[in-house]
């Protein structure tokens, strides 16, 4: 019989969640936003986004845009995945639900066809919220991709997140992928035992038997990890080691990159 | 649901992002305590359940497929701050490596999907499951609907913040900054596809895992004892008794209720006299408006002003149309119990399946 089309999505989810959790490969590469300490970067990057985020001209995304490109190609961030991962996905996702925003938004009549009327105030605003999302994506991406998991989450302290917050952020980043492949060896284990298609109601008893027993195992998993922290002398608190060490280089480069945010924010106004 | 970066105003964003850190710093100090013992490890676990969960596509009745947030479950299994810290973990991981919502919007999400929705989760499961015994059918009614008032919910607000945007930021032709729908474009848009297909697959989602915990982990929702006697709430009866004893105190209030007028009040001059004086003596108009005065017959109540024709007493009539109101309120919450529990009885059977 034809693969279950969950376990076909869920098969291709978890190899690809693993793929973008577990591999830091452009977080190792030696590029110049992999060699500026993760508390810079973190601070550096984030009011980039807010630059973005804050912009109402669409001359001063495509710079922002620009901005992210640049440090894509200096970090040894390949263009060609993050136009795959990112950029296609970000303009299909926001085109979709600005593309509406042209026939709406009333203004001076660009183009029209009967009924329809492409109205320039509409086309700024679609042009302006896809911009707005790509780049503010691209830029997020490229802090997530140039940093380990482990070292962002120790930037995190530097923005007053609490501890416990980001021990549980460690903790569900490692098990997501796990709990993944085990919803999916489910799935096919399953898959293996049946001959036929199912009907329609009989795929949901599936699906929430799957997430009921998943559940169970997720909770038994907890207490396992429990028991192995307090094997491992767990007392009931959470300590990060943090050894990063602002050099001068770090700070010029958030120097910098603030500056080009506050240049943003000032020209995007 | 999940917002991404450029729908919302920075200081839309900033404003979410306050509201969700008064409720995460709660949550935080209420299981700080508990984050000593097994309750970290498990709340991470749960972030990530509610991550994988989030995958699941699940058939629907009509042949769509729809995914649950897995709020309800959280929010039933953890309690309400719990619930809202592990929704809030898995949409943060969401938002940092899939750009499945935004960073700078992630308070609005977290405050939507997390926090509204575990409230509103928690406090329907509990409203509606009070009394209720440990195997019955009402609990199973009780998930459902919380999952699927959750879900809801937090669309809702969604449609709310990105509905405001249009009107609270613009440029000086009048084009949209952020997201350009207005709110009734915004509210029909969102509400269509979740009260329908992901409001189902929520419900369908939460009472079918509350089902199979209810059967393999009952102590997992408080539900240890099997044999848990139904008890009925009687404060909550004598409460309802007693009001229905104080209704006729109603009638020593004087004078029709703000914006509650007849036709009739607007040619009476003692009656306008009241209405300007309880509308900041801002002058009424001479007769009833047009508009009041042609719609006010479209249906004539069988009880008009709580006075029933054949009864003389005022306060006996309003004695009797309190327990008249109570007791079709009643009948109808009883009606959609009666019909929701049959169908809840098919989610149950997953269970059964499951363990057979």
């Amino acid at each position: 019989m034809s693969a279950h089309p969950v376990a076909t999505t869920l098969k291709g989810f978890s190899q690809a969640l693993a793929r973008t959790l577990v591999s830091e490969d452009a977080a190792h590469a030696s590029g110049l936003l992999q060699g500026i300490d993760p508390r810079a970067k973190l601070v550096g990057m984030m009011s980039l986004v807010v630059a973005a985020a804050l912009a109402h001209r669409v001359e001063t995304l495509l710079e922002l845009l620009a901005v992210g490109v640049g440090l894509a190609v200096v970090s040894q961030v390949s263009l060609w995945s993050l136009a795959r991962r990112v950029w296609l996905v970000a303009f299909v996702f926001s085109f979709m639900i600005a593309a509406p925003a042209m026939f709406l938004t009333p203004g001076a009549v660009l183009w029209q066809w009967g009924v329809l009327v492409i109205t320039a105030n509409g086309v700024h605003t679609a042009v302006l919220l896809v911009l707005r999302v790509e780049a503010a994506v691209t830029l997020s991406t490229l802090l997530v991709l140039t940093t380990p998991w482990m070292w962002l989450l120790k930037a995190l302290r530097t923005l007053r997140v609490p501890v416990e917050v980001i021990a549980l952020l460690a903790m569900t980043h490692r098990y997501v992928v796990l709990l993944a492949e085990t919803a999916n060896q489910m799935f096919e284990s399953r898959q293996s035992r049946m001959v036929g298609k199912l009907k329609g109601h009989e795929q949901r008893h599936v699906m929430i038997n799957t997430g009921g027993v998943l559940l169970s195992k997720t909770m038994a998993l907890g207490d396992e990890v429990y028991m192995a922290m307090l094997a491992r002398g767990f007392r009931g608190e959470v300590r990060l080691l943090t050894e990063f060490r602002m050099k001068a280089s770090d700070w010029l480069a958030v120097m910098l990159l603030l500056a080009v945010a506050a240049a943003a924010i000032v020209a995007g106004r | 649901m999940h917002i991404p970066d450029g729908y919302l105003s920075p200081s839309t964003c900033a404003t979410m992002y306050v509201a969700s850190s008064g409720f995460w710093w709660q949550a935080l100090r209420r299981t700080r305590r508990q984050m000593l013992g097994r309750a970290l490890p498990r709340l991470a676990l749960m972030a990530a359940y509610c991550f994988v969960v989030m995958l699941f596509n699940l058939p629907l009745p009509g042949g769509t497929t729809g995914h649950a947030l897995g709020v309800g479950i959280a929010a039933i299994v953890l309690g309400p701050w719990g619930g809202m810290l592990a929704v809030s973990l898995a949409l943060t991981i969401q938002a940092l490596f899939f750009g499945d919502g935004g960073i700078t919007t992630l308070g609005a999400n977290c405050f939507n999907m997390a926090i509204a929705g575990s409230l509103a989760a928690w406090g329907i499961y509990h409203l509606l499951s009070m009394g209720a015994g440990a195997n019955s059918k009402r609990r199973l009614v009780a998930a459902g609907l919380a999952g699927y008032a959750s879900i809801n919910l937090a669309a809702l607000l969604a449609a709310v913040e990105l509905g405001i945007q249009p009107m609270l930021f613009h440029d000086a032709a009048g084009a949209p900054l952020y997201a350009p729908y207005p709110l009734h474009v915004a509210i029909p848009a969102m509400m269509a596809g979740h009260l329908t297909i992901a409001g189902v697959a929520e419900a369908l989602m939460t009472a079918g895992l509350f089902a199979y915990l209810r059967r393999s982990e009952p102590a997992l929702l408080g539900l240890e004892k099997d044999d848990v006697a139904p008890r009925t709430p009687r404060g909550l009866w004598g409460g309802l008794a007693l009001l229905m004893l104080l209704a006729p105190l109603g009638i020593l209030a004087g004078g029709a209720a703000w914006g509650e007028w007849a036709p009739r009040d607007f040619d009476d001059p003692a009656a306008r006299a009241q209405i300007v004086a309880a509308s900041g003596n801002v002058a009424a108009p001479t007769a009833a408006p047009t508009g009041l005065a042609r719609l006010s017959g479209v249906w004539t109540a069988p009880l008009p002003d709580y006075a029933p024709h054949f009864v003389k007493s005022a306060g006996f009539g309003y004695f009797l149309s309190a327990i008249f109101g109570v007791g079709i309120i009643l009948g109808v919450v009883w009606l959609v119990q009666l019909l929701a529990g049959r169908r809840g009885e098919g989610v149950a059977a997953t269970a059964e399946e499951r363990e057979r």
